[in-house]
């Protein structure tokens, strides 16, 4: 069992509960945002929405928090259903992309004040503001004003205030788009630690897909407003369900090849289906640059898959080779140790690893980048 | 042969030093030019400001002192004989007016302000342009238009408090401006949004969390609307109703005893710049106090 799978079960004893939304749908005008969505949150499950700008991730955590009225569908917390309930009645604890604390109060004012609307104690009230500074780390700044703190700070003073209320769902809005990107992996890392620990079903609403595969239990892929595919990050990156996922999740190389009895023959490899029932004919094949490995030298019978290695980029513990094949170029995901051995204008030979693979019907043939 | 310079020490070439020269005595002559047109200014400011406040304190012979037209600000009876001094109740009613026009201007434009800006964004061009409407319309225009509205409204009460109606739409432009730029300031959606998501009711989110972050264009609205309030003379005039400045012109026309009247508009002054000192060092405390 999967330590995510053990966390949500923790957290199931936790009085975690779960969220149902059914048949979602949200129009601005003519655009639709969100298409008769049907998402459900397992209790003490983070989510992450991922996709594309317009695919309706944010619209649908709007929806969920209140601040947006639904067209059609219902969405129910621990089986009541809260589709008419304003925001206010919710109680849902909300983190968004843009700094949201009250200018006008201290850190501690600021995490007290969803507990002074309840009319908690004032002992008790400031113990839980304490309690929850503790616990983002930020207890030393509890008299603070928010413009006295760094962004990284402030959006874990955010955190801190959505879970004093000790919501039922937490849902985080992009809360890391603001930041740089070293403060961005350490607060990614925290709102997880900090999940887990509460136990909370949270939805987790970003554009960045290495934030969504990091933290989350599961990953919904979206585009026009529908759920392309959910499941683990491990199953999204390696077992997408569409073309379009296989490509917005990592990197994919669109090879074109030939599909007879569920098996894609590319430059001469024959590469197994994922979609066996895929119809037979051409089709061009996504494969990820990892499935590719190199190996130097030009063999006499120059094959399909030979060719000259026209860039290097550095990644740190990895690095990505872009051979040009002739008529398309192919990139190669290697150890940086491996790559290096391929300088810009070696000849090398290719070969790809026979893991199942998507195809799309689409397009010409290009190695690309997911958007 | 080349001159030895110590290390550090730049040698500069003799048109590098012209041009230095030249540079030197350009700002020299730039800061004395604004030298002259700030005094110049100045004193085209003050110096009336300054003959007012000398010509009130004017002796019984010329060129002597004396405080006693402002001694008599309080007890100066002007053509009635007895009664409530004249000036006085025009002071009162004027602060009055002052305090009921600033108000009604905050409780009418805030929490409209940010309502439109919460809920119907789509109103603001067309409020926007409702309250800069008076800065377009003379004073002579809207006392022939306020005219019959004003025969009504006397029926039912003769005091010159009713002028504060007209006030708060001529105050309208004024204070839609200074409270606009500071809700400008501020990303209402998005503390509303958090405010409500933490169980914060519509009224408590502008209460509680708007309000208390735009209290220094609350101020600025304020004072703009009580200057206002202090300086108008051409409509209470037109409407035939008894305010400071009314009451000014009036003994300036009907006695010969200027003192009071210079002392009185020197008071006024002066309680405008005190009232814009206090203001404006309430907003300022405020600020500190955030940090």
């Amino acid at each position: 069992m999967s330590p995510q799978a053990t966390s949500a079960q923790e957290a199931a004893t936790r009085n975690a509960v779960e969220v149902q939304m059914t048949g979602l749908s949200r129009r601005y005008g003519q655009v639709v945002a969100l298409d008769r969505l049907d998402l459900t949150l397992q209790p003490g499950e983070l989510v992450a929405l991922l996709g594309p700008s317009g695919c309706g991730k944010t619209t649908t955590l709007r929806l969920l928090a209140g601040l947006e009225d639904a067209d059609a569908g219902q969405i129910t917390v621990a089986g009541r259903d809260i589709t008419h309930v304003p925001a206010s009645r919710r109680d849902m604890g909300m983190v968004f992309q843009a700094y949201s604390l009250f200018p006008h109060m201290t850190v501690r004012q600021n995490v007290a004040f969803g507990l002074r609307l309840r009319r908690v104690a004032a002992a008790v009230r400031d113990r839980r503001a304490v309690e929850m500074l503790e616990l983002v780390g930020l207890s030393e700044q509890a008299d603070r004003y928010p413009h006295q703190l760094s962004g990284g700070q402030q959006q874990r003073v955010a955190l801190a205030r959505a879970l004093a209320i000790e919501p039922q769902v937490l849902l985080l809005d992009e809360p890391l788009s603001a930041l740089d990107a070293k403060v961005r992996a350490q607060l990614r890392d925290e709102i997880r630690r900090i999940q887990l620990e509460v136990g909370i079903t949270t939805l987790f609403v970003t554009h960045d897909q290495e934030e969504a595969l990091a933290i989350a239990d599961r990953v919904g892929v979206m585009r026009d407003g529908r759920l392309e595919q959910l499941a683990s990050p491990t199953d999204v990156y390696s077992r997408p369900a569409t073309a379009f996922v296989a490509e917005f999740v990592g990197l994919s190389n669109r090879l074109a090849g030939t599909v007879s009895g569920g098996v894609v023959t590319v430059r001469g490899c024959d590469l197994p289906l994922m979609d066996r029932s895929t119809p037979d004919g051409p089709a061009m094949a996504l494969v990820r640059p990892e499935a590719v490995t190199l190996a130097s030298g030009y063999p006499a019978d120059a094959g399909p898959l030979t060719g000259t290695v026209i860039a290097l980029t550095f990644l740190g513990a990895t690095s990505r080779v872009t051979v040009d094949l002739g008529d398309t170029t192919i990139l190669a995901q290697l150890a940086t140790a491996d790559a290096t051995a391929h300088p810009a204008g070696s000849r090398v030979t290719l070969t790809i690893r026979p893991d199942p693979v998507l195809v799309a019907v689409d397009g010409a043939a290009s190695a690309g980048e997911g958007a | 042969m080349a001159a030895l310079a110590p290390v550090g020490e730049v040698v500069r070439e003799p048109s590098a030093r012209r041009a230095a020269g030249v540079s030197a005595r350009r700002r020299r002559r730039l800061n004395a030019f604004r030298y002259l047109v700030f005094t110049v200014f100045g004193l085209f400011f003050a110096l009336p400001l300054l003959a007012m406040a000398r010509f009130s304190l004017e002796g019984a012979k010329l060129g002597t002192w004396s405080v006693t037209a402002w001694s008599q600000i309080a007890s100066y009876q002007g053509t009635q004989a007895v009664g409530i001094p004249p000036l006085i109740s025009s002071i009162e009613i004027t602060l009055e007016l002052a305090v009921i026009t600033c108000a009604v201007i905050v409780l009418l434009l805030v929490p409209t302000m940010i309502w439109i800006r919460l809920r119907v964004r789509w109103l603001s061009r067309t409020f926007e342009f409702l309250c800069l409407l008076p800065l377009t319309i003379p004073a002579i225009v809207l006392v022939v238009g306020l005219g019959p509205i004003y025969n009504r409204i006397q029926r039912v009460s003769l005091s010159a408090l009713m002028l504060f109606w007209v006030y708060v739409i001529l105050a309208l432009p004024y204070a839609y401006r200074a409270l606009a730029a500071g809700l400008g300031g501020l990303d209402v959606t998005t503390l509303a949004e958090a405010a409500r998501s933490l169980g914060a009711r519509w009224l408590t989110v502008i209460v509680r969390v708007i309000v208390p972050n735009m209290w220094q264009a609350i101020i600025n609205a304020l004072l703009l609307t009580s200057a206002l309030v202090l300086g108008e003379f051409t409509i209470a005039y037109l409407l035939l109703y008894n305010n400071l400045q009314v009451e000014l012109y009036s003994i300036s026309r009907n006695t010969p005893n200027a003192g009071v009247l210079f002392a009185t508009s020197t008071a006024a002054l002066a309680f405008a710049f005190a009232l814009l000192l206090i203001l404006s060092y309430v907003g300022r405390r405020r600020r500190r106090s955030r940090g």
